[in-house]
């Protein structure tokens, strides 16, 4: 038994090495305390709400966020508005409807119900609109990226003058934490770009984890009750096993053989 | 089967079991006699066929909500991580059951090896158990495929492309096989229709694989084979069930602890990225499991060849029974043998790793050289060996080594000496 441990563990130990190593890139990325990390983590919501802001307030101008809906944010384990601040929200945009009984299409008031607003009609729009570079999808972009939300964080606060020697082409900018460095938009965050509602001094820094706060949010809407449910069955899994611990000694105490 | 005979106690279960000998088949099961001597790497037969069974069952729920279309695909899997009630457990059990199933497989195979299970009279089981591999490797592949990440579609073009590797008529099969002149939508709807089909086929491997392995009963830690039934054996319940269930419950303990709390660290994450015909990944890489191929097919120049060194990896496998020369089972008998499984168990690992990094100097070198060795390993190392070994003494049986004044007692110190549980 113990030498079944051991070995097991060491395979576990060496597997895990293997797929740390999976990461080529060895970039130090800047470290903050995530709320949602951990057995217990959860969203915290003013920044959930703050983070919502920063989007609709910044990225939203090129960055679509196509799989959420206006609903999502008054449910539980997100942002939580009210319903009647989420309906406020989703009536301040317009949204393309129809075919009407006459076959026009028209637009009307945003309801709960309708996903986001697409800042552009398609992709090549956004292409057009943006020195060729598509600004990618907001949905699940933090599941997207290597480094996942300590890379989104370190990005947004990693625009800098490039060394001596690089030359960057018109329309793009030098970022230390972007693959290859070269990235196509600009830094878009500065100190007090935002009024935050709750009072939150709008640094460049409190911007970037609140919008990456709400990224992750949005890639994992389900984070909170993923974590109560695992913490749930982790518990009742060990209690189980205890148990049939137990009664297999016991079974196997009616015979010599120890096992 | 089992000698003794059965008779139901009731007159409707005589009447039915004359007619179709379910309850015979029942009991047989149950009291299937087992080595007592088993230790815990046997248990993973039981894991494995939990694994499969996970597999099938949330692989039906996701079957529900998904759309096999290239142009939907990605978006129904994004619906059913959002707005499928629990959908996001479901797919996440699912995604990192594959994983867990190739742990528990991985573990099963390396048992085997250590304990000579593969041997006469057990190579019918061997076999099945590598062609069950086999299609474990194609279900996982083909799944991966589905949710038509970058990781999806270029893993797919890249493996599929492989068979053009075939002279003549390559072009042609990749063709064929892709249903068009690329990965699109046809090759996404066939590798769904297989991948909804393979399970079922390795569930119909897995019965022939049990019925298999009952006819000469368990290989044992010892690998002597059964002296007296009445002593050297435990009915398989509720001994062994519960054993099973034990050693089960830890496992899913693991398996709970990635899908609750880190659910996505086994995949990539461009995966997440809608697949693009036009952008290709910085990095091609297969999900870890195949890694250790991935490495032997780059590490030869030539991409036939390449793909012959590959299959070659797995098909040699079918053949250790024979290429494995010495007669003594377990490898606790076999001091030689087991130092090569160790440095086997680091070849095997070491090609994982190097599968994982880009195919460039020193990872292609070491690549090349553990390629090199674990051919060595199965053509040259085995076969020599069961000549060339000093064997230890075996015991007389699984449970009296020790015998008073008999010729074996020199290998019962040395058995107890080594300490096997």
């Amino acid at each position: 038994m113990k030498n079944f441990l051991g070995i097991f563990t060491l395979t576990a130990l060496l597997l895990g090495f293997q797929l740390n190593s999976y990461a080529a890139e060895k970039v130090e990325y800047l470290k903050t305390d995530w709320s949602f990390k951990g057995l217990f983590g959860k969203f915290d919501r003013a920044a959930l709400q703050r983070g919502y802001q920063v989007y609709t307030e910044v990225c939203s101008s090129c960055h679509s966020m196509k799989y959420l809906s206006y609903r999502n944010l008054a449910e539980k384990g997100g942002p939580e508005f009210s319903e009647a601040q989420a309906k406020a929200i989703a009536a301040s945009f317009e949204v393309k409807d129809g075919p009407n009984a006459d076959g026009d299409m028209f637009t009307r008031p945003g309801k709960l119900s309708d996903k986001f607003v697409m800042p552009y009609e398609n992709v090549k729009a956004a292409q057009a609109a943006n020195g060729g570079a598509y600004p990618p999808d907001m949905s699940v972009l933090v599941k997207a990226r290597g480094g996942g939300v300590d890379y989104i964080y370190s990005l947004l606060q990693g625009y800098e003058d490039p060394p001596a020697g690089v030359k960057l082409d018109e329309g793009v900018y030098y970022n230390k934490y972007m693959y290859g460095n070269k990235i196509k938009m600009s830094n878009q965050l500065s100190d007090g770009l935002v009024e935050y509602g709750d009072g939150t001094n709008a640094t460049v820094e409190q911007m970037s984890k609140d919008v990456t706060t709400f990224l992750m949010w949005a890639a994992e809407p389900h984070l909170e009750s993923r974590h109560r449910m695992g913490f749930k069955a982790i518990v009742y899994l060990i209690i189980l096993t205890i148990l049939v611990y137990f009664s297999m000694k016991r079974i196997w105490s009616r015979i010599e053989t120890k096992v | 089967m089992s000698d003794h005979q059965y008779t139901p106690k009731s007159k409707f279960g005589k009447w039915f079991n004359d007619r179709l000998p379910l309850l015979t088949l029942a009991n047989h099961l149950t009291d299937y006699p087992t080595p007592k001597n088993l230790n815990y790497w046997w248990t993973f037969g039981g894991i494995l066929t939990f694994c499969l069974i996970t597999q099938i069952v949330t692989g039906l729920v996701l079957a529900m909500h998904y759309i096999a279309h290239a142009d939907m695909a990605f978006d129904s899997v994004e619906h059913i991580m959002r707005d499928v009630n629990y959908g996001w457990l479901i797919r996440y059990i699912h995604a990192n059951g594959a994983s867990m199933f190739f742990l528990a497989v991985y573990i099963h195979i390396f048992r085997s090896l250590f304990y000579g299970s593969y041997k006469a009279p057990r190579e019918i089981i061997w076999i099945i158990g590598i062609i069950i591999y086999l299609l474990m490797m194609a279900a996982a592949f083909m799944g991966y495929v589905l949710p038509w990440g970058q990781m999806s579609f270029w893993g797919a073009t890249v493996i599929t492309n492989l068979f053009s590797a075939i002279p003549l008529v390559g072009e042609g099969i990749v063709t064929w096989l892709w249903g068009g002149y690329s990965v699109d939508n046809p090759t996404l709807t066939r590798f769904f229709t297989l991948h909804y089909l393979i399970p079922f086929l390795i569930l119909g491997l897995v019965v022939l694989h049990i019925w298999a392995l009952h006819v000469p009963g368990n290989n044992n830690p010892v690998g002597i084979d059964i002296q007296k039934p009445s002593k050297d054996t435990v009915p398989f319940h509720p001994y062994i069930v519960i054993k099973d269930g034990f050693a089960l419950l830890m496992f899913i303990i693991v398996f709970a602890f990635f899908v609750f709390y880190t659910p996505n660290i086994l995949g990539h994450a461009d995966n997440y990225i809608e697949a693009n015909p036009l952008v290709t990944p910085a990095h091609i890489v297969p999900e870890w499991y195949l890694l250790p191929f991935y490495a032997i097919l780059r590490s030869v120049p030539d991409k036939l060849l390449g793909v012959i060194a590959m299959l070659s990896a797995i098909f040699i496998l079918a053949a250790l029974p024979w290429l494995d020369t010495s007669k003594i089972r377990s490898a606790v008998f076999r001091p030689l043998y087991r130092q090569f499984y160790w440095i086997l168990v680091a070849d095997v690992l070491i090609l994982g790793y190097v599968g994982a990094m880009p195919a460039e100097g020193l990872y292609l070198l070491i690549a090349r050289v553990a390629t090199a060795y674990y051919f060595l390993h199965f053509l040259v190392v085995l076969p020599i060996l069961g000549f060339k070994e000093k064997t230890l003494p075996i015991p007389l049986s699984i449970t009296e080594p020790i015998l008073g004044g008999s010729p074996n007692l020199a290998a019962a110190k040395n058995k107890e000496s080594l300490d096997i549980k």
